[in-house]
């Protein structure tokens, strides 16, 4: 009877666990990629009763670690997350091993925003007062964001458009090194998300945040569109499996993914950390990478981040 | 107030806990290639069902535990278990070679105990306004740290400068392959997918210190380290009694290591070379630094070990992590509900301090820890046959090279390294220039670009690069480094031709 049922199993219906999970994150430890997949490692033993053991490979602006997902084995008990628009804008660029189209992602979970940031005591009390000092001392407004052709990075070209303005971009090493420079001066504001706002407090000051609604976290901080900007997205975070994994080992996943992703505990940390949620399970990605892919693609080209 | 939350750091299980961390931490950052960020990043979730105190003091414990663990590979193997070991091999392992390696290693458990002390106090009660020391340090402060950082090369290149100064611009080449970090250009891969990643710089110390190390083991008779007759046990008291002759050495190490352990870009390899560099700058004439003086193992030792405490002010008091393994602490905090950032020594202060104390409690019991596990590390090592040593290490450095990231490339390129490190070292070309500038490379380029960037954006690049205060004294600095030799070595010969007339 337990033989029938596994042998159908393997079939079609449903897939299971047999051990740890290794979830990969292909960045170092401490960034929003990190922080959410923590969030997500207590609910997943509590649910699934199977440990969920991070661990990071990070290398090429996490190249490295998408490079090699496909060589990994793709019976489920391997993970790894990604991210937009990374994985779109980097294979795009030059050959780095994979292509966007080569990962299996089966869910995207969370967003963080874009946001302009400054720090609390800053001249720039609303957006307006940044985009009038832009326009009158064009390229002097400097702002830190973290790496290049990054979601900060495209952020900022896509508003210097909208708002007719010519900022300087600065990239810096990770959100971390280019919140320092905001917070030590070295730039007028920061190109970063709704989760600086959350972690830094007081200190800082949001501008506005590319969102259809604000976050509930900041009721009193604009969104983009509500100032007359048509500007909404982020970096947006998901996870895929190695492309052998076969459908009932893609569906479980989604499921599971899914099922943590609706607890209202920790939907409820997710937003306090300052994050948006996202629901696109295994069934909504292509529609939904297609859309992605078409946006990402036309900015950077637009910027000449890409031929 | 404060009296309570020591108390609660003092339970028995915080304080099994804490041996426990600082006994898995000592062993784990003694392998090369095994880090502390692997090992906590492994026991984060084992945390998870523990108070957020307890959880805390275990992480900071292994923490503490795997830097002073770095210390055994440098002294015994000639190879730095963590990159904050580095400059702990240059007397490390020569004393070690003598038949000094026992006393090596007390010396390098009293510094580390000492340096951590004076790291954990300052973040007990300097936090918040040595936090600012973060801020103060923009791009262009990091471009010329380290420019500093590479003329203390000419510093430590004992008579070889145009060779070291030749190694450390290639570890500059070398740092520039792979992904780079702020322009997002691949460079110098070659079309190779093995490049990609770049040459790491824990792949890099494996390869260029532990594979010549090997080679030579295999190559030379007789035996590893000189055994002096009789070995009973860590030369405890002789150890003592150089580290309180050293005290103005101790105490001046670990205040460069807790500042340097603040500045989030920096980190316990270049607080270890600035503090040795420093020694070796005020040592009496008798002292031969690079030759198995212990002052250089106390500098380095208790330099990185106070950046634990330094590294962990930005952490807590703005939440920006210095190292990846206060990272992982911070994202410990997180799920535990704690808010970090500015708000949290006001809003979450019981727990921040319960985790204070239990790192001054960590730093204190890794005397007895790092004594025993000293004395068994050095007695193993010392007493196992050539034929078993050479193949254990050998295996350990592939395991450790392949763990880091899960890499086959990274085992490739840890011993091509090292081959190619074991025939330049036969022309006089050192490992240190190289790692140095590997790990100074990409601080150097990004400052330099950033600072670039914001100058030319202000129409301002001539005040941005020259018109900084602190810019200015770390110029200074460096060029003291770079002339105060070469002014002393005139001096001296010119007294010499005197006499000599």
């Amino acid at each position: 009877m337990a033989i029938a049922m596994a042998s159908t199993a393997n079939v079609a219906t449903a897939a299971e666990l047999s051990g740890p999970v290794s979830y990969i994150i292909p960045f170092g430890p401490g960034g929003e990629s990190d922080i959410s997949a923590r969030f997500q490692q207590p609910f997943f033993k509590e649910k699934f009763g199977q440990d969920m053991v991070i661990s990071y490979q990070p290398g090429g602006g996490g190249a490295v670690g998408w490079a090699s997902l496909n060589g990994l084995k793709g019976d489920g008990q391997t993970i790894m997350g990604v991210n937009l628009p990374h994985i779109i804008i980097k294979p795009a660029q030059k050959d780095v091993g994979f292509t966007t189209e080569d990962l299996n992602t089966f869910y995207m979970f969370h967003y963080t925003p874009d946001a302009i940031v400054v720090t609390a005591d800053s001249p720039y009390k609303t957006l307006a007062d940044l985009v009038a000092d832009a326009k009158a001392n064009p390229g002097e407004v400097t702002m830190s964001g973290s790496g290049k052709a990054s979601a900060n990075h495209l952020a900022q070209i896509k508003f210097d458009k909208l708002a007719g303005t010519l900022t300087t971009y600065v990239p810096f090493k990770g959100t971390g090194a280019a919140v320092t420079a905001l917070l030590g001066k070295q730039t007028k504001a920061e190109w970063g998300y709704t989760t600086v706002g959350a972690k830094q407090g007081d200190a800082v000051r949001m501008l506005a945040v590319a969102m259809e609604e604000r976050h509930p976290l900041f009721p009193d901080v604009p969104t983009f569109k509500e100032l007359g900007y048509d500007m909404t997205g982020g970096a947006y975070r998901g996870i895929a499996l190695p492309n052998s994994a076969d459908a009932a080992t893609t569906k479980m996943w989604s499921d599971m993914i899914g099922e943590i992703n609706n607890d209202p505990a920790f939907r409820q940390q997710m937003l306090d950390g300052g994050f948006a949620m996202l629901d696109v399970d295994a069934d909504g990605m292509a529609d939904f990478m297609k859309a992605r892919i078409e946006e990402y693609l036309n900015d950077a080209r637009e910027a000449g981040l890409i031929k | 107030m404060e009296l309570d939350q020591f108390l609660a750091a003092l339970t028995p299980l915080n304080l099994a806990l804490a041996l426990f961390g600082v006994l898995a931490g000592t062993i784990v950052g003694s392998i090369p290639g095994l880090t502390a960020t692997m090992a906590l990043a492994v026991l984060v979730p084992v945390t998870f069902a523990m108070e957020p105190a307890s959880a805390l003091i275990l992480l900071g414990a292994i923490y503490t535990g795997a830097i002073y663990g770095g210390a055994y590979a440098a002294i015994l193997l000639n190879t730095p278990g963590t990159p904050s070991a580095i400059a702990t091999t240059f007397d490390g392992y020569p004393m070690a070679k003598r038949g000094d390696g026992d006393l090596a290693v007390a010396l390098a458990c009293f510094a580390s105990v000492f340096g951590g002390m004076v790291g954990a106090l300052a973040l007990l009660f300097l936090a918040p306004p040595l936090s600012k020391v973060a801020l103060a340090f923009g791009p262009i402060e990091y471009f010329w740290l380290s420019v500093f950082g590479l003329s203390l090369i000419a510093a430590l290149s004992n008579g070889n400068l145009m060779k070291a100064l030749a190694g450390g611009a290639f570890g500059m080449l070398l740092s520039t392959v792979g992904v780079a970090e702020v322009s997002a250009d691949i460079r110098l891969t070659f079309g190779s997918q093995t490049l990609i990643g770049g040459f790491g710089v824990v792949v890099a110390l494996i390869g260029l210190y532990c594979i010549p190390v090997l080679i030579d083991l295999v190559a030379v008779p007789g035996r590893h380290l000189k055994v002096e007759e009789n070995v009973k046990a860590v030369r405890i008291g002789d150890a003592f009694g150089l580290a309180i002759r050293s005290k103005f050495n101790l105490v001046r190490s670990s205040v460069i290591g807790t500042l340097v352990g603040i500045l989030p870009g920096a980190g316990g390899s270049v607080a270890g070379l600035v503090a040795y560099s420093e020694a070796k700058r005020t040592a009496k004439s008798h002292q031969k630094f690079g030759e198995g003086e212990p002052d250089g193992i106390m500098a380095t030792e208790s330099a990185n070990s106070a950046t634990v405490g330094g590294g962990f002010i930005p952490t807590l008091v703005l939440g920006i992590p210095g190292t990846p393994p206060d990272a992982i602490v911070l994202g410990a905090l997180l799920v535990q509900g704690v808010r970090t950032g500015p708000a949290m020594f006001t809003q979450s202060g019981s727990i921040v301090y319960t985790f204070i104390y239990g790192l001054i409690i960590a730093t204190i019991l890794m005397l007895p820890a790092g004594l025993l596990i000293g004395r068994y590390a050095y007695k193993s090592i010392v007493t196992i046959p050539k034929a078993v040593l050479v193949p254990a290490v050998g295996f350990m450095t592939i395991i450790g090279t392949f763990s880091i990231r899960n890499s086959v490339s990274d085992v490739i390129i840890m011993l091509c390294l090292g081959v190619f490190g074991w025939v330049v070292a036969r022309f006089g070309f050192a490992a240190s220039p190289i790692v140095l500038g590997l790990i100074l490379g990409p601080i150097a380029e990004q400052g330099f670009v950033q600072g670039w960037i914001i100058g030319d954006a202000t129409n301002n690049l001539f005040g941005m690069f020259f018109g900084r205060p602190i810019s200015q004294g770390i110029l200074a600095f460096t060029l003291i480094t770079l002339i105060l030799p070469i002014y002393l070595a005139r001096k001296k010969n010119k007294a010499h031709v005197e006499l000599e007339s």
